[in-house]
C-alpha cells in the first residue's frame, strides 16, 4: 500500500524466536512460543487472530514492554540495530514515545482524565527536544486537521471526556505521530467503535501512516479492517504463528485450514423465508429511562418460526426494545401483542405460561450464569419452575437438552468456569430450550465469541429453530452475522426504525440514508473496498447522512 | 446441515481454552491451604487455642470466675500461677473466663449486625428504589456519628448490661455491614442471570438466597473477620473505660481497667516490682491484641485469596 | 462551572442535613432519660419543689420540639446549658456553664490532634508511596505485617508498652497546665502522640498503598509508560492529579478515626482534653456535658468528611471542565 513497501528498503524491526510467559495460578504458562517477525521500514503488517492468540502481547514485545506479570524468557528483539530485549529501561524510555509509538484499543481508558489533549499529544515529542513546544504545538494541529477531527484549532484544548470515542481514537494517533517515529503499533484501535464511526478513524489513521511513510504493526481480530489497513499479513493463533502472506494472497488464496476457518461465518448464508403467521408483534411502542425518551414509535413483527434480525449501532434502541419486550422496562406507550394475546407491560403482572414463552439469552454467557450454580442446576431450574420436572426426571431431561446442544451427560456437575466461551453459549441456549418457548430474545449472542465458535452456535440456533419451530428475535450490530440467520431484518436508528423487510430486499440498494451509511460501512474482504467507499462518498457528496460521531 | 452438525459435535465437547481443572472441595480446600502462608497459619493456631480456652473455660479454669481469695495483689505462685488480682481472684481463671465472655460477646454483636446490616443490605440492593434511599441515607447519617462516642453517648443513658451492650453496638455496627452489603450485592444484581431469574419469574426469596448471596459469601465473611475485631475492640475500649462490661463478669477490657492502676509508675519501680506492675495489665491487653492479630492475618490471607488479586 | 456549583452546593446541603439530624439524635438522648433521673441528679433528699425547679429549668415541661430549638439556637450562641455537676439536693445551684469547663479542655485535645497530624500525614503518605512502588519487596512485606500488627492492638495496649519501653525517658502522665510553654507542653504529649500516630499511620498507609496501586493499574499509567515517561514523570505527572480525591478521602478518614482514638489515649495518660472530660462525665451521668461533647466530635467528623468530598469534587476534571 505505502511506497516504501515496494522499494526494498532495509530491515527497521527483527525480532527472532519470541517466547513469552505470563504468571497466572501460581505459576509461569507460555503466551508467545517462538515467533519470529520481520518489518521493513514504511510497511504496514496486520497481526491477526482471535482473543488470546498472543497478538497484543507480541504488539507491545516489539517495543520491548511486556505488561506487569509477564516476562520475555527467549528472543532478541532487533530495532534499528539496538536489541530491545536486552536494553536498559532507561534505553528503552528514549526510543518509547519517539521512535516507537503506541496506540491503545481504549482510548478513553488510555487518555489521562487530568490533562489536556494539545498537552498529552506533544509530551513524548517535548522530551525529544528537538523542536520547540510553539512548533510542536503547531503541528499537533496540523495532525488534527490531518486526521479530519472538527475544530482542529482548539480541540487540543479540551480534556479527554469532553469528546466522542471515534475523537479520541484519532487523537491519539495524533500523538503516536506528534515525534514523527519510524514505528507505531496500532492495538485494536477501531475495535470499540461503531462501524459508521470506524470508517472514518480507519480512513483517516491509513492517510496519515502513508503521509509519513511510517512503519506500523496493525493488530486486531477482524480480517476485513486488516485487509484495508496492512500491506502484508501474519496470522497467530495460541501463541504461534499459523502464516503469513503479502494481504491480497491471504485473502485470496490462505493456506492453512484455521485461516480459513475465520472466513467462516461470513461464507454462512441462509436463503430467506416468507411468513405471514405473526407470533410477536409490537405496536407504536414509546419507551423512556426516567425522562430520557429512549424509543420512539416502534414497531416490529415476528412472524412463527422465523428469524428476525434487529441492526444498529450502539444507542440505537435495539437492547431497550428487547427490554420492553421482556417487560423489564413498561412501555409509555404502545402495545405489545404475542399470540394473539396483548401483553401486559409489566413483568410482575404477566402469568408464568406468559414468561415461559418468551425466553432471552444474552451476549455475555459469563455473567448469564450463576458461577455458582453447576449446569445441572442451571437447565434444570426451568424445568422445575414452569413444568414441574423435578429429580429423576429433571436429571434425564438436562441430559437430553445437554445432548441437543452437541455436549453430553459429563457435564451435568461442571460449574461455569469449568467451561470455555462456546460451551457457556450453549448451555445458555439449552436454559433457554429447557422452558420449550416460542420464541427466543438473542441479543448480540455471538459477538463475544471468536469466528469458529460463532459458526457453530449460528448452526446450532438454526438446526433448533428447523426442529422445534422457534422464532428469534437476534439483536445485532454484525451484519454478517445477519446474513447468516435472518429471514427478515429491522433497521434501527436513534430509537427509531429506519426499515423492515425481508432479507434480500433490504441488504440490496436503494437504502434509505441511514441504513446506507450503515450497511456500506461494514468492511468487507476486498482490499479496495475502503478506498471504493471513499471514492464512492466523495461523488456522492452528501447523500449520505454523516456519522455521528 | 448434518453433515456440519456431526462434525459440530465433538467440537463442542473439546473446546477447551481457557477452560480450568476441575477439582473437589476438598482438594481445593487443601490446595489454599498448603500455599497459606506462616502468618495465617499463626493466626488458624491462635484462633483455635482460643476457641478451646472459651468453650472449655469452666472446666480448663482452676477456680471459680469470681472466687476471692485472702491474699490480694499476690505475685506468682504454685496456688495461683499468675497471681492475684487487687481483689484477690485468681488471675488466670480471669483470663480463661475473660476468652468466654470477651469473644462470646463479640462474636454475638457481630452477627447481631451482620443479621440486620445484611438482610437490609440485600433488600435495599434488590430493591434500587425509594426503600434504598430511606435506608441509605439514614444509615448515611448514623455513620455520621463516631461509633465509640454515640456508644458512649447512649451508655450515659441506659445502665450497661451485657444484653444492651449488644444491642447498641451491634445496631451501630450494622450500619457498615449494611453499606458492604449492599455495595457488593449491586454488582451482582445487574449480572445478567439475576435479570434471567426475574424475567423466569423467580420470587424475591429465591433472587436473594439463591442467586445473591452465594455469589457474595467471600466478601461477606472477610468483612465478618474485619467487623468483629474492630466489635472486639470497641467492647474491649469501653470495658476499659468503664462503661462496658460489669464486675464480676470476667472482662479482658475491664481487667486492663483493673489491673492498670501502676502502669503509669512503671518505669519509676526497681525492675522486679516493674515487672510485676507491668505484667498484670499487659496478659489481658495482650489477649485481646493477640486475638485481634491473628484474625487480622487470616482475613488478611483470605482477602487475597479470594479478591483474586495476584499482584506480582 | 454551573453543574460544578450545583454538586458543590448539594454536597454542602447533605452535610448541613447531616448535621441538623445528628444534633437532633443527640438533643433527644436527654428524653430518652428514665422519668427519676432529676431525683438521681440532686439526690435522695431533695424536695417535690427543687425537683420541680430543676425540671423546669431544664425546660421538661415545653415540648421536645421547642425545646429543641431553644437549646440548638443557644448551642450555635455558643451556649451549651450548665453542667449537672454542682446541683445538689438543698437547692443551691452551684453547676458552672458546661462551656466554662469545656473550654481549656478542647484546647489540649486540639493541640494533641494537631501535633499528631502534623507527623502521623506526611509519614503516612509518604511510607503509603514507597510500599506501593516497592510492591512486594521485602521492605513492603514488612511494612505491611508491622501496620497490620499495629492496626489490631487496641489503643492501651500499645501506650503501656511505650510506657513501659520509654516511660524511663519521656513523661508518662500528660499533666498540662494551661501556664506551659509550647516545648513542655510537646514533652508531656510525646508518649500519646507517639501512640496515636503509630495507629493512624498503619491505616491510613495501607489505604495510601491501596489507592496508588489502584491508581498505577489504569491504562493511562501504562500508557504513559509506553510513550517513554519516566518513573517519576509517571507518579508526579500521571498519577499525582488523579490522586487528590482518593489521597483526601483517605487523611479524612484517618483524622476522624483520631477524634475516636483520642478518648482512650487521653484516659491512659490521664491527659485533660475532651475524650477524658466525656467518659468522665458519662460516669457521672452529667447529660449535658456528654451531650456537648458528642456534638463536637460528630461535627469535626462529619466537617473532614465533607471536606474531603469538596477536594474530591474540585479535582476532578470530569466536573471542572465540564463537556
Amino acid at each position: 500500500m505505502s511506497e516504501a513497501a515496494k522499494t526494498h528498503s532495509p530491515l527497521l524491526l527483527d525480532m527472532k524466536n519470541i517466547c513469552i510467559e505470563g504468571f497466572a495460578d501460581e505459576r509461569w504458562h507460555p503466551i508467545i512460543k517462538g515467533v519470529d517477525l520481520q518489518l521493513n521500514r514504511g510497511e504496514v503488517l496486520g497481526l491477526i487472530g482471535e482473543s488470546g492468540a498472543g497478538k497484543s502481547t507480541l504488539g507491545k514485545a516489539a517495543m520491548g514492554y511486556t505488561q506487569p506479570g509477564c516476562r520475555i524468557t527467549a528472543g532478541e528483539i532487533w530495532f534499528d540495530g539496538q536489541d530491545l530485549a536486552q536494553a536498559k529501561t532507561r534505553e528503552k524510555r528514549d526510543i518509547w514515545g519517539t521512535r516507537i509509538s503506541y496506540v491503545a484499543q481504549s482510548a478513553a481508558a488510555s487518555f489521562n482524565p487530568a490533562h489536556r489533549l494539545l498537552e498529552q499529544t506533544i509530551r513524548a515529542s517535548k522530551r525529544q527536544g528537538e523542536r520547540n513546544d510553539a512548533e510542536l504545538r503547531r503541528d499537533a494541529i496540523e495532525l488534527f486537521d490531518a486526521l479530519n477531527l472538527p475544530e482542529p484549532e482548539t480541540i487540543g484544548q479540551r480534556y479527554p471526556h469532553q469528546v466522542s470515542g471515534g475523537q479520541l481514537q484519532r487523537v491519539m494517533t495524533a500523538m503516536a505521530m506528534s515525534s514523527r517515529p519510524d514505528l507505531i503499533i496500532f492495538d485494536e484501535p477501531t475495535t470499540a467503535l461503531d462501524v459508521t464511526t470506524q470508517v472514518e478513524v480507519l480512513a483517516s489513521i491509513r492517510n496519515i501512516v502513508s503521509q509519513f511513510n511510517t512503519a506500523a504493526i496493525y493488530i486486531t481480530h477482524d480480517l476485513a479492517v486488516v485487509a484495508q489497513m496492512a500491506d502484508r499479513i501474519k496470522v497467530l493463533r495460541y501463541g504461534e504463528e499459523v502464516e503469513q502472506a503479502d494481504t491480497r494472497t491471504m485473502l485470496s488464496d490462505p493456506q492453512e485450514d484455521y485461516t480459513k476457518s475465520l472466513w467462516s461465518v461470513r461464507s454462512l448464508e441462509k436463503p430467506e423465508d416468507a411468513s405471514d403467521d405473526v407470533l410477536l408483534s409490537i405496536d407504536n411502542i414509546d419507551a423512556a429511562y426516567g425522562t430520557a425518551k429512549v424509543l420512539h414509535d416502534v414497531s416490529i413483527k415476528l412472524p412463527r418460526g422465523r428469524t428476525v434480525a434487529v441492526v444498529g449501532e450502539s444507542g440505537s434502541g435495539k437492547s431497550t426494545t428487547a427490554r420492553v419486550i421482556t417487560g423489564l422496562l413498561p412501555q409509555s406507550n404502545g402495545t405489545v401483542t404475542f399470540n394473539g394475546k396483548k401483553l401486559p407491560p409489566k413483568l410482575s403482572s404477566r402469568s408464568k405460561e406468559q414468561l415461559r414463552r418468551i425466553q432471552m439469552i444474552y451476549q455475555m454467557a459469563d455473567t448469564a450464569m450463576n458461577p455458582r450454580q453447576t449446569v445441572g442446576q442451571i437447565i434444570g431450574r426451568p424445568l422445575e419452575f414452569y413444568l414441574g420436572l423435578r429429580g429423576k426426571d429433571q436429571e434425564r431431561r438436562v441430559i437430553e437438552l445437554l445432548e441437543m446442544i452437541e455436549l453430553d451427560a459429563s457435564f451435568y456437575d461442571r460449574l461455569p468456569d469449568e467451561l470455555s466461551g462456546g460451551q457457556k453459549q450453549r448451555i445458555c441456549i439449552a436454559r433457554a430450550l429447557a422452558a420449550e418457548p416460542d420464541m427466543i430474545i438473542c441479543d448480540e449472542v455471538t459477538s463475544a465469541l471468536d469466528q469458529i465458535v460463532q459458526e457453530g452456535i449460528l448452526n446450532l440456533l438454526q438446526r433448533l429453530q428447523n426442529e422445534f419451530g422457534i422464532a428469534y428475535l437476534f439483536i445485532t450490530h454484525d451484519i454478517a452475522t445477519v446474513r447468516a440467520i435472518s429471514d427478515e431484518i429491522v433497521v434501527m436508528w436513534q430509537g427509531k426504525v429506519v426499515e423492515q423487510g425481508m432479507k434480500n430486499e433490504i441488504l440490496s440498494p436503494p437504502h434509505p440514508a441511514y441504513s446506507q451509511l450503515l450497511l456500506s460501512s461494514v468492511p468487507e474482504m476486498d482490499p479496495d473496498w475502503l478506498n471504493n467507499l471513499l471514492e464512492q462518498r466523495e461523488t456522492e457528496g452528501d447523500g449520505v447522512i454523516k456519522a455521528q460521531d | 446441515m448434518t453433515e456440519t452438525n456431526q462434525q459440530a459435535a465433538p467440537s463442542a465437547i473439546n473446546e477447551t481454552s481457557a477452560m480450568r481443572i476441575r477439582r473437589s472441595r476438598f482438594d481445593r480446600l487443601r490446595i489454599l491451604l498448603s500455599r497459606a502462608p506462616l502468618t495465617a497459619w499463626f493466626g488458624m493456631i491462635v484462633v483455635t487455642i482460643y476457641m478451646i480456652a472459651a468453650v472449655f473455660a469452666p472446666w480448663l479454669a482452676p477456680y471459680g470466675e469470681a472466687e476471692i481469695f485472702a491474699k490480694a495483689d499476690d505475685v506468682y505462685s504454685k496456688e495461683h500461677w499468675l497471681g492475684t488480682d487487687q481483689i484477690g481472684r485468681d488471675v488466670l481463671t480471669r483470663l480463661l473466663f475473660g476468652a468466654r465472655n470477651t469473644v462470646g460477646i463479640a462474636l454475638g454483636t457481630t452477627l447481631l449486625s451482620f443479621l440486620i446490616g445484611g438482610g437490609l443490605g440485600l433488600i435495599a440492593a434488590i430493591d434500587r428504589g425509594w426503600i434504598d434511599q430511606v435506608f441509605s441515607r439514614g444509615i448515611d447519617v448514623l455513620m455520621a456519628i463516631p461509633s465509640l462516642i454515640f456508644a458512649l453517648m447512649l451508655l450515659a443513658i441506659f445502665d450497661s448490661s451485657i444484653i444492651g451492650l449488644i444491642l447498641i453496638i451491634g445496631v451501630l455496627d450494622a450500619t457498615r455491614v449494611f453499606r458492604l452489603t449492599r455495595s457488593v450485592s449491586l454488582n451482582i444484581v445487574v449480572m445478567d442471570y439475576v435479570e434471567a431469574a426475574r424475567l423466569r419469574g423467580e420470587n424475591m426469596g429465591w433472587i436473594m438466597t439463591r442467586e445473591i448471596l452465594p455469589n457474595i459469601l467471600p466478601p461477606l465473611i472477610a468483612e465478618f473477620g474485619l467487623r468483629f475485631i474492630f466489635v472486639f475492640l470497641t467492647i474491649a475500649a469501653l470495658s476499659f473505660l468503664g462503661m462496658g462490661v460489669q464486675p464480676p463478669t470476667a472482662d479482658w477490657g475491664s481487667m486492663v481497667r483493673e489491673n492498670a492502676r501502676w502502669i503509669t509508675y512503671v518505669p519509676y519501680f526497681p525492675f522486679q516490682e516493674a515487672m510485676f506492675y507491668a505484667l498484670k495489665p499487659l496478659l489481658p491487653a495482650g489477649c485481646i491484641a493477640l486475638l485481634t492479630i491473628a484474625v487480622n492475618f487470616i482475613v488478611d490471607w483470605f482477602l487475597h485469596e479470594t479478591s483474586g488479586l495476584r499482584d506480582v | 462551572m454551573l453543574r460544578l456549583f450545583e454538586v458543590i452546593g448539594k454536597r454542602l446541603l447533605l452535610g448541613f442535613v447531616t448535621l441538623f439530624i445528628v444534633s437532633l439524635l443527640i438533643f433527644s438522648a436527654i428524653s430518652l432519660l428514665p422519668g427519676d433521673f432529676a431525683q438521681a441528679v440532686l439526690g435522695q433528699s431533695a424536695t417535690e419543689d427543687t425537683l420541680a425547679a430543676f425540671r423546669s429549668g431544664l425546660g421538661l415541661d415545653k415540648p421536645l420540639i421547642q425545646r429543641y430549638f431553644d437549646w440548638i439556637v443557644n448551642v450555635m450562641r455558643g451556649d451549651f446549658g450548665s453542667s449537672f455537676s454542682g446541683r445538689n439536693s438543698s437547692g443551691f445551684d452551684l453547676s458552672r456553664p458546661v462551656l466554662e469547663i469545656m473550654a481549656p479542655k478542647l484546647r489540649n485535645t486540639v493541640f494533641l490532634a494537631l501535633v499528631t497530624a502534623a507527623v502521623a500525614v506526611p509519614l503516612a503518605l509518604i511510607l503509603g508511596l514507597l510500599t506501593a512502588l516497592f510492591r512486594n519487596s521485602i521492605f513492603d512485606r514488612g511494612a505491611n505485617g508491622l501496620t497490620l500488627t499495629t492496626i489490631s492492638a487496641p489503643e492501651f495496649f500499645l501506650a503501656y508498652i511505650l510506657i513501659i519501653g520509654f516511660g524511663g525517658l519521656l513523661p508518662t502522665i500528660a499533666n498540662v497546665k494551661p501556664d506551659m510553654g509550647v516545648f513542655e507542653r510537646l514533652r508531656l504529649v510525646a508518649l500519646p502522640t507517639i501512640t496515636l500516630t503509630l495507629v493512624i499511620v498503619a491505616h491510613m498507609m495501607r489505604m495510601t498503598r491501596a489507592a496508588i496501586i489502584n491508581l498505577l493499574a489504569s491504562p493511562y499509567i501504562e500508557m504513559a509508560r509506553l510513550s517513554g515517561a519516566s518513573q517519576a514523570e509517571i507518579i508526579f505527572r500521571h498519577a499525582l492529579p488523579n490522586a487528590w480525591a482518593p489521597i483526601a478521602t483517605v487523611i479524612a478518614f484517618n483524622l476522624a478515626y483520631l477524634v475516636v482514638g483520642v478518648v482512650v489515649v487521653e484516659v491512659v495518660f490521664t491527659y485533660e482534653g475532651i475524650g477524658k472530660l466525656m467518659v468522665d462525665s458519662v460516669g457521672s451521668r452529667d447529660i449535658p456535658v456528654v451531650q456537648a461533647c458528642a456534638l463536637i466530635f460528630a461535627a469535626t467528623y462529619i466537617l473532614l468528611n465533607l471536606l474531603a468530598d469538596l477536594i474530591g469534587i474540585l479535582t476532578n476534571p470530569r466536573l471542572l471542565h465540564p463537556r
